[in-house]
């Protein structure tokens, strides 16, 4: 099957962004995608606020069923979080639960005075009350198939969908 | 051959009892957890919601002050409730004994116990008559095992010195009385320190203690040439009043570690001691409060490795 183009997808996201942020914006990427996918926001619109990241694992709601992984990375939010405006950023927009967690990580570090979310696509199956507000992309795919984010060495991303049969 | 009690089938810490017998890759979980969870220290709230819901007893059957307090800070900041017995002054006096006492506690739905004793092997008792839902951390038992304490002393040469692979790690004063000397000895072994030494009186060394791969020195100068980490005993009080040491000052004089004798240690090397120290006794105070003295982020640490090794186990279920 062919596979979504990443770096289009990146461009129609930036796109929707652009003229809807402000100069006082903070971007904040969700481990690792998210992150990658924030760092290339920021440049393409030349934000000047250093980008959040966080590390949703110590507040999932399935720690108890899946454990602790062992590389969770450091959340980091180097601006003050009380009042600013953020937007929150992943790469794959799915159940809606790794956002609750991101949400409750950021309540953590302060008051925001608003929260949106840009996702690099939309794979519907949401479990939870929960939409993005900048969108690259949708994807039609069923329940048990996996999208996974990449990225290259120069930072170029590539999106990879493995159906549940097995195809690439 | 027969499971470590520690792990369940899968390979997964479900207690944590001893750092005998433990692979390296479960102690590099626990280091690589312990510094996420440094983050979470620094932030404005300092709490994450991996226990919400979940109950820590402490059960001190032996005072500890540093111990229990940061056991109960990591159990806080893991948004447990604690509940912290001081069993020296409760039920155990009036005769009842230690299954006893745990099984009560667990009828009231514990999830964790967190275990001092005065006799080796408590902690593996409690855990083999409980439920293995329960999880059970030991914080020191006799002369056994302090495995938390040595995890943070790896955790914190690691913080400074980056690698395990090129140290010579040096252990002095009362080795054959430490439950944290045999746990550090066990860590920095299966980490991969290459050279680990234990420094301190014939009468204070255990017999055969080389079995367990490290060099013996009864001289500072010779067992602290060129080390890269000093890793200080307490000298327990009740030591001096039988036949191994003459005084403490007879004790200080021989081995107290002293900026002198530090000097002939790698120039950039740390100063490392569990706690609570005497001072004037194994160590000088011009060294406990100098430079190359790591001993109060040695605390801080504490606290990042306790919540690592609580929310590890939670995490095995």
């Amino acid at each position: 099957m062919p596979q979504p183009d990443a770096e289009a997808l990146l461009a129609t996201l930036a796109a929707a962004m652009h003229g809807r942020i402000g100069p006082d914006t903070a971007l904040v990427g969700i481990h690792s995608g998210g992150v990658w996918v924030a760092e290339r926001l920021q440049e393409r619109l030349a934000l000047t606020t250093p980008i959040g990241t966080i590390d949703v694992a110590f507040y999932r709601d399935d720690f108890e069923s899946r454990g602790l992984k062992a590389d969770v990375r450091p959340s980091a939010m180097p601006f003050e979080v009380e009042g600013r405006d953020i937007v929150l950023v992943d790469d794959v927009l799915y159940t809606g639960r790794t956002i609750r967690a991101a949400l409750n990580v950021l309540f953590d570090y302060g008051r925001p005075a608003r929260v949106r979310l840009a996702t690099l696509v939309d794979r519907g199956g949401r479990e939870l009350p929960i939409a993005a507000d900048f969108v690259g992309g949708s994807l039609a795919v069923s329940a048990d198939d996996v999208a996974v984010l990449e990225r290259t060495p120069a930072g170029r991303l590539s999106l990879t969908i493995t159906r549940s049969d097995g195809a690439a | 051959m027969q499971r470590n009690p520690q792990l369940n089938e899968r390979g997964e810490l479900q207690h944590l009892l001893s750092i005998e017998g433990l692979p390296a890759a479960v102690l590099l979980q626990i280091l690589d957890t312990a510094r996420s969870f440094m983050s979470v220290s620094e932030r404005e709230i300092k709490k994450v919601p991996l226990l919400r819901g979940k109950s820590v007893f402490n059960l001190f059957f032996e005072p500890s002050t540093r111990t229990r307090t940061t056991f109960e800070i990591a159990a806080k900041r893991l948004s447990a409730d604690v509940l912290n017995l001081n069993i020296a002054t409760s039920s155990q006096t009036k005769g009842e004994s230690l299954i006893d006492t745990v099984a009560n506690l667990a009828a009231m739905h514990a999830d964790m116990f967190v275990v001092r004793h005065a006799s080796s092997g408590a902690p593996y008792l409690i855990a083999r008559h409980l439920s293995p839902e329960i999880h059970v951390v030991n914080a020191g038992d006799g002369r056994h095992a302090h495995p938390t304490q040595a995890l943070l002393d790896v955790f914190t040469i690691r913080h400074y010195k980056g690698d395990f692979t090129g140290l010579k790690v040096a252990i002095v004063g009362d080795v054959l009385h430490s439950r944290v000397a045999r746990s550090e000895i066990h860590a920095l072994t299966t980490l991969g320190v290459p050279e680990v030494r234990v420094v301190g009186p014939r009468t204070l060394i255990p017999a055969q203690v080389e079995k367990l791969g490290v060099k013996v020195f009864h001289d500072m100068a010779s067992g602290l040439r060129d080390v890269d980490v000093v890793m200080m005993l307490r000298l327990q009080n009740e030591r001096m009043n039988g036949a191994l040491l003459p005084s403490a000052q007879e004790y200080f004089k021989a081995y107290g570690l002293t900026e002198e004798r530090l000097a002939v240690a790698a120039k950039d090397a740390i100063v490392m001691h569990p706690g609570p120290m005497n001072r004037g006794v194994e160590i000088d105070s011009a060294v406990a409060d100098g430079t190359q003295s790591v001993i109060l982020p040695q605390v801080t640490f504490g606290i990042a490795v306790r919540m690592a090794v609580m929310a590890i186990l939670a995490g095995n279920g």
